[in-house]
């Protein structure tokens, strides 16, 4: 009887989409431990924080973040101060103002990621005709996750001998077709953190991956402290169910 | 059963105008239920429940999703990000959609295996057919409504099957999309629609109620009810099995909102729509993977018929096929525990099934397209050969006489 | 319905079980209730302000170019809000009156922080229309306030009501002036 209900749990599990081939030759991203693995994991603030600095010293030049706002970071213990500092180092567009006319003002908290360029084929222009895509759902759009995203990072090397590099691009051992047409993004103490850190280029991979999580699943830490409790409360009704439908069931037999 | 008479004054003046008491009263308390229900026929009222909260979530989600091109992938991320707890709406509406076929997919194949579609249970089965055929059509356009690469690109893949209809394919197409390529008017249609269908599912379920109240639930052992000792009352017995049933769903389908949220989702659809780049590998939801395995298999021309077309033609009817089952099986055994040749075939067909699921989220190459085409020739070899030659050849173990002499013989 | 119980159970067993039985259904019922109440919430809060909408609660507003005498509307929470720049008859006035002879008794002190500027939102406290009195021009009603033209209320300059079906004063918004030609209103 109870066979039934337990083989259903497990079509569920097994009803998986069978994964697909994945593309040529990318080498698999291997497993890294991070803090926001598992059923309690959450974002290791310290790495969030610097991933924070390599995001905007590094990659904005290049990438937008365009789904997240400063006040956003109230969520992983910013302080509103904190939020108006890093809001006002940009200006952004606003208007119309009484003139009609567009103006400059410095950013505020509730004003989105301020955007490298103003549209895609800006973007192009400056980039050699590729456009570098928005980070804000990075490791949710990519198979693989984070894994995959730190594996990129830190997956720039030389290419083999005899491998034809197109113009412009490079080698990358994780990127599909292993040519990328973004140069390799972090050397070496690319930027300096307030902590002390050792800014190499795995610490920095590490850093910008966990910041990159937490733009792509602000709600994970919510969601998960809010899974245990619903999860701790059907266990209890379920058991009182089943004690139940035994207790209503016996007179049957 | 007795018409019940009611005590609260109430109650009794709406019951003698509107005997909406006494209907309830008689389906969902004192309806005879067969007393040997195992617990495959829990999935039945648990596809309810699922209907329910996919209805309930879905009426707050297009509180906030707005059904334009430019705006509707950001206005999922917003539903994500700002709106109060629409993180978790949004998540049990998308892993509900998933959960609605598992449940379903049981359901049909309990069915299946215990004869649920024979006589007199026909236009039960053929109801429940077209419940499924609606579901699919709801799910294909809520997949789109994120505005998604996948959403971008199922929508078109599914769509283009129609221009292989004979001379009108291109104009239903245009018509279909309301321009030249699927777009805003197609979104926005497909927004319409995907709020309609589960209310026009919602009357189905009621329907296929009413025809199950009328020739009541089948059993285990697929005889009929003769007697009341066969029975007991729907309430207590069944509320309560039920309810434990629910319940165990709810802690897998909670495991899957709260702790693994995309893991029936694909990765692409986190991609904004862009309609000058293809992902490399399109693959629509796992449910409707093994129809996707049926349509692709088609890999050669008949005559002068080209292969898409008998590929769609194919794919409509695999699930066509599934209304006349009840006259392509003659047997008079229901179960197929009396059934010993036709319960091997039964799992045979399981197997081909999740074959056909596989295949279909592989790319269409190498050994998986004689696989494919092999599933898919036994699937309808099964429906069409097998079992209408099983039901004539076949000798069926002797049926108990009634449920009650089951019962008591076992216990 | 049939039972055929297996054993014969004395009759004390049976209402131990009953009782116990009966326990169980309120107290599973009760915890079921519980449930689905609590997960009814969402769907309820999640009809509330979204944190998007909350960010934008306050507005600043540049109010060096109001000449005296003269009013600009600003939208704040998709509300208009009506800032005026008193000249002293106006401020005159709205002092002078006796607050406890009023329908809804202020005082034009406790209404406007600094005396030249009256800061309120512009809607009618009686059905949610928008008073007219912010142009030269319009009708300022018979106390040289605003005037709606919905029912017919009369505002003074300290936007109080004084005539009319409109049960209270134009609402003063929470505001505070960041210097001395910048307020900001929420």
């Amino acid at each position: 009887m109870h066979k039934s209900l337990l083989a259903a749990a497990l079509a569920f599990l097994l009803a998986a989409p069978a994964a697909p081939a994945t593309a040529a030759g990318a080498a698999k991203p291997p497993e890294q431990a991070w803090s926001f693995d598992g059923v309690f994991g959450t974002f290791d603030r310290a790495s969030l924080r610097r991933g924070l600095i390599v995001y905007r010293q590094v990659c904005s030049s290049c990438h937008s973040l365009s789904l997240v706002a400063y006040r956003h970071l109230a969520g992983v213990n910013f302080s509103a101060d904190e939020i108006k500092a890093i809001a006002a180092t940009v200006e952004v567009t606003d208007g119309p103002n009484d003139q009609g006319e567009m103006f400059q003002r410095p950013g505020r908290p509730a004003d989105k990621f301020k955007a490298p360029f103003a549209n895609e084929n800006a973007a192009r222009a400056a980039n050699n005709g590729a456009h570098p895509p928005d980070l804000s759902l990075m490791i949710k759009a990519r198979k693989g996750g984070a894994n995959y995203v730190h594996a990129l990072l830190a997956g720039y090397k030389d290419p083999p001998a005899g491998f034809q590099l197109t113009d412009g691009m490079s080698y990358n051992t994780h990127f599909p077709g292993q040519q990328i047409a973004m140069g390799a993004p972090l050397n070496e103490g690319s930027v300096d953190y307030p902590d002390g850190t050792k800014a190499s280029v795995e610490q920095m991979a590490r850093d910008v991956t966990t910041f990159l999580a937490w733009t792509a699943e602000p709600e994970m830490e919510a969601r998960k402290r809010l899974g245990l409790k619903v999860l701790l409360f059907l266990l209890v009704l379920t058991g009182m169910l089943y004690a139940l439908k035994r207790m209503i069931w016996s007179d049957l037999h | 059963m007795t018409t019940p008479v009611w005590t609260n004054p109430v109650v009794r003046w709406i019951d003698t105008r509107l005997p909406i008491f006494t209907m309830m009263q008689h389906s969902a308390i004192d309806y005879p239920t067969p007393r040997n229900l195992n617990y495959w026929w829990s999935y039945g009222s648990l596809a309810g429940v699922v209907l329910i909260i996919m209805i309930a979530t879905g009426i707050v989600l297009a509180m906030y999703y707005t059904p334009h091109t430019t705006m509707a992938f950001d206005s999922v991320e917003r539903i994500m990000r700002d709106v109060n707890y629409g993180w978790l709406i949004r998540y049990v509406h998308m892993n509900g959609g998933s959960a609605f076929f598992i449940v379903v997919y049981i359901h049909l194949f309990r069915g299946l295996y215990y004869g649920s579609y024979k006589a007199p249970r026909e236009l039960l089965w053929m109801i429940g057919v077209i419940i499924l055929i609606t579901m699919m059509a709801t799910a294909f356009m809520g997949y789109v409504l994120p505005w998604g690469q996948m959403s971008f690109w199922g929508a078109t893949v599914i769509t283009n099957l129609f221009s292989a209809i004979p001379l009108v394919g291109d104009s239903i197409v245009a018509w279909l999309w309301g321009g030249f390529s699927v777009d805003n008017p197609t979104l926005n249609r497909f927004f319409s629609l995907h709020y309609l269908l589960p209310f026009v599912i919602f009357a189905l379920v009621f329907v296929h109620l009413w025809a199950l109240h009328t020739v009541k639930s089948n059993n285990p052992l697929g005889v009929d009810i003769k007697h009341p000792g066969d029975t007991v009352p729907f309430h207590p017995y069944y509320t309560i099995k039920d309810l434990f049933g629910v319940g165990v769903f709810m802690i897998v389908f909670m495991g899957f909102v709260f702790f693994a949220p995309n893991f029936f989702g694909e990765p692409d659809n986190y991609i904004p729509a862009n309609p000058m780049v293809t992902p490399p590998h399109i693959v629509p939801e796992w449910y409707l993977l093994p129809f996707y395995a049926i349509l692709r298999a088609i890999t050669f021309n008949i005559w002068f018929i080209p292969a898409k077309l008998i590929g769609v033609v194919a794919m409509f009817a695999s699930l066509f096929i599934l209304l006349l089952l009840p006259w392509l099986d003659r047997s008079k055994v229901r179960s197929a525990r009396y059934r010993p040749i036709h319960r091997q075939f039964f799992w045979i067909l399981v197997i081909d099934c999740f074959i056909l699921g596989y295949v279909g989220a592989n790319p269409p190459e190498g050994h998986f397209i004689p696989l494919g085409q092999a599933a898919t020739a036994y699937y309808f070899l099964h429906f069409l050969v097998v079992i209408p030659l099983i039901s004539l050849f076949e000798r069926p173990r002797a049926v108990p006489e009634s449920i009650s002499a089951a019962v008591l013989k076992g216990s | 319905m049939a039972s055929t119980a297996s054993t014969a159970p004395g009759a004390l067993d049976t209402d131990d079980q009953k009782s116990r039985r009966d326990f169980l259904i309120v107290a599973t019922g009760a915890v079921g209730a519980v449930g689905a109440g609590l997960a009814v919430w969402p769907l309820v809060d999640s009809m509330n302000p979204a944190a998007d909408v909350l960010a934008l609660s306050s507005t600043e507003v540049n109010i060096a170019p109001i000449q005296l005498g003269q009013a600009i509307t600003v939208t704040w929470r998709g509300k208009p809000v009506f800032i005026r720049h008193r000249g002293p008859e106006e401020i005159k006035a709205a002092r002078a009156t006796d607050p406890t002879s009023l329908i809804d008794p202020e005082k034009d002190e406790v209404r406007a922080k600094k005396p030249e500027w009256l800061i309120m939102v512009g809607v009618c406290t009686h059905l949610g229309c928008i008073p007219l009195g912010q142009k030269t021009g319009e009708p300022k009603g018979e106390f040289g306030g605003w005037f709606c033209p919905c029912h017919g209320s009369h505002y003074d300059t300290s936007g109080r009501i004084r005539k009319g079906p409109a049960p209270k004063n134009l609402e003063i918004p929470p505001y505070a002036f960041v210097n001395d030609t910048t307020v900001k209103i929420g």
